[in-house]
């Protein structure tokens, strides 16, 4: 993989995805550099355009506008090499359900233009990775949300990928299955794959993405590692305070200048702070006495609610 | 031939669903029970190939259960293909979404295309050489040169599966299958299955002569009635070019609506 040290795996300036004949415009002119070896991720809001950037990635959705090299080829050109080389697992699971679990990774691989032995090797290596092996025989139709998950990974891995791109990987599923899932991702990226991967669960972002950008209204509002994203716009510590209804107003009034931010919600004060006990006596000092308070670190879904509001976007 | 991997897929499919194609060959057996041989019993003999032209009747005639057959061969390979790629590809373009991962591969939209008329048109050739081997049971062979029914199938199926492929994505939801029953029913009455071009007064034998089904089955029943010949031609240029017009339209809007 030499070729590819220091140009970067995925490169887009200016891309831009409008639907027609609705004329809407999904990605907004987004530019983003990716290195190899890292695990990317896109957070944002439902309608935010992480998906329609993956399928532009993906090589499947045409561009309208800008430009995205993928493994340093043309998307728009040179689509079939890409997808050649690039593993997809889409938001919904698009198993082939006259097929049997084993018989889906046997035709995926045949897909790729791969023989037919290596892809039959391939196929009970994956089931293993996937911890599928003794549903090998079964309908895709009898396997639960989580091993259907696991299947379509295992599938977008077939081709032994530069580049597994998940949409929303674990969403839909109950715990023990997402982190399963999570150390599934977390063994393909110690053993080189590259992932970009597209969620609105802050907890998974911060588990698996080196690096990431949030996405509103198709642009791209902020970007830098999971940490740095935190300092940048939430600090450091959260003071979560909770007084009487009704007092909500008069309160923020009062705790005005305590922290570097302050922010009410309709049953909750969060103060944006370096530190959150000093802030908490401060709060006493003036006189408040908060039906609960609570100091927390910040994290990345104080983030994801400053850069992208609190309004329901659906 | 990325194309043919499809083929790979819907044959692994078929390991588990054979049967599937047995019930399709039930259906034309069903009409020659009871139209050939019933009807049959009534009828006696037709006077052969084209009773209008001024030769009529100089074939001798033929009897009616073998005039019938031919007309349901090429309306099995019809229906056998245009099944395939009208409501079996309904199902995997809007309900399964089954191309949506397959494009993510190296394989292209046109490989798709191509994959899916290569499967019809095999599938109608399986109905119809299904048909023949009962066809065959029932005596009804007229001459050798019935076995030309087994390319001829292959074109018909290829025709049809096309122009279901054209179709398919016309379709905006299951009740719009009334429209293509619509347009195949009275065409499969019409188009001389059950009796010659000559009953029909001249301007309704030219409608009839454009029906695609009518070039199906004269490309059919002319070798299986023991005269196969260079009228062959004519049915099997009409056929091809129009299943050059169904990939023709397909493909554009086969390409948008997947690659949205």
């Amino acid at each position: 993989m030499t070729e590819h040290q220091g140009t970067p795996l995925v490169e887009a300036e200016g891309l831009r995805k409008v639907y027609q004949p609705s004329g809407f415009t999904a990605v907004d002119g987004i530019d983003f550099a990716l290195a190899p070896g890292e695990a990317f991720g896109f957070l944002g809001p439902n309608g935010a355009g992480k998906s329609s950037t993956m399928r532009m990635i993906s090589c499947v959705s045409p561009l309208s506008g800008g430009s995205l090299r993928v493994l340093g080829l043309d998307a728009a050109t040179r689509g079939a090499e890409i997808r050649a080389r690039i593993g997809v697992v889409p938001q919904e699971d698009t198993l082939d359900e006259e097929l049997t679990v084993r018989e889906n990774l046997l035709i995926y691989g045949r897909y790729f233009g791969l023989p037919r032995a290596v892809v039959r090797e391939r196929a009970d290596r994956l089931l293993e990775f996937a911890r599928l092996t003794d549903k090998a025989g079964e309908q895709v139709s009898a396997l639960s949300g989580g091993m259907k998950r696991r299947l379509t990974i295992a599938r977008g891995l077939v081709n032994e990928p530069e580049i597994l791109l998940l949409d929303e990987p674990t969403t839909g599923l109950d715990p023990q299955a997402r982190h399963l899932l999570w150390e599934r991702l977390y063994q393909l990226k110690s053993e080189g794959v590259s992932l970009i991967l597209t969620t609105h669960y802050m907890d998974e972002a911060e588990q698996l993405c080196d690096r990431l950008v949030v996405m509103d209204g198709g642009r791209i509002v902020a970007g830098g590692t999971p940490r740095e994203l935190i300092e940048a716009h939430a600090g450091r510590e959260v003071l979560e305070i909770r007084v009487p209804p009704g007092e909500q107003a008069v309160t923020a009034e009062k705790l005005q200048g305590l922290a570097d931010r302050l922010e009410p919600l309709p049953d909750r004060l969060l103060l944006y702070t370096e530190d959150g006990e000093t802030a908490l006596a401060g709060v006493h000092v003036r006189g408040i006495v908060p039906i609960t308070a609570l100091v927390r670190r910040a994290g990345l879904e104080d983030v994801f609610l400053t850069l992208t509001g609190r309004t329901l976007v659906d | 031939m990325p194309a043919l991997l499809l083929l790979e897929r819907n044959l692994l499919i078929y390991r588990h669903t054979w049967y599937l194609l047995l019930a399709e060959v039930l259906e034309p057996m069903l009409y020659q029970l009871t139209i050939g041989v019933g009807i049959g019993q009534l009828v006696g003999h037709v006077p052969g190939l084209d009773g209008s032209g001024p030769g009529g009747g100089s074939t001798g005639g033929i009897g009616y259960s073998a005039y019938v057959a031919p007309a349901l061969l090429a309306t099995a390979a019809m229906n056998g293909a245009m099944n395939e790629t009208t409501f079996n590809m309904f199902a995997k373009l809007k309900l399964q979404r089954v191309y949506d991962s397959i494009l993510a591969t190296p394989m292209t939209v046109h490989d798709v295309a191509v994959g899916e008329v290569c499967w019809a048109l095999l599938r109608g050739v399986l109905v119809t050489a299904g048909f023949l081997a009962v066809v065959g049971a029932f005596g009804l062979v007229q001459s050798a040169w019935i076995l030309l029914v087994i390319p001829g199938a292959a074109v018909v199926g290829f025709a049809f599966a096309s122009v279901g492929l054209a179709v398919v994505t016309f379709l905006r939801g299951w009740a719009d299958f009334q429209f293509i029953q619509l347009a195949m029913l009275p065409m499969f009455l019409f188009a001389t299955t059950f009796y010659p071009l000559g009953v029909y007064p001249r301007p309704v034998q030219i409608a009839v002569e454009c029906l695609p089904l009518y070039q199906s089955i004269q490309l059919i029943r002319l070798p299986a009635l023991g005269e196969p010949g260079p009228a062959l031609l004519v049915p099997v240029v009409y056929l091809l070019l129009m299943g050059a017009l169904g990939l023709r339209i397909a493909l554009p809007r086969m390409q948008r609506m997947l690659l949205h």
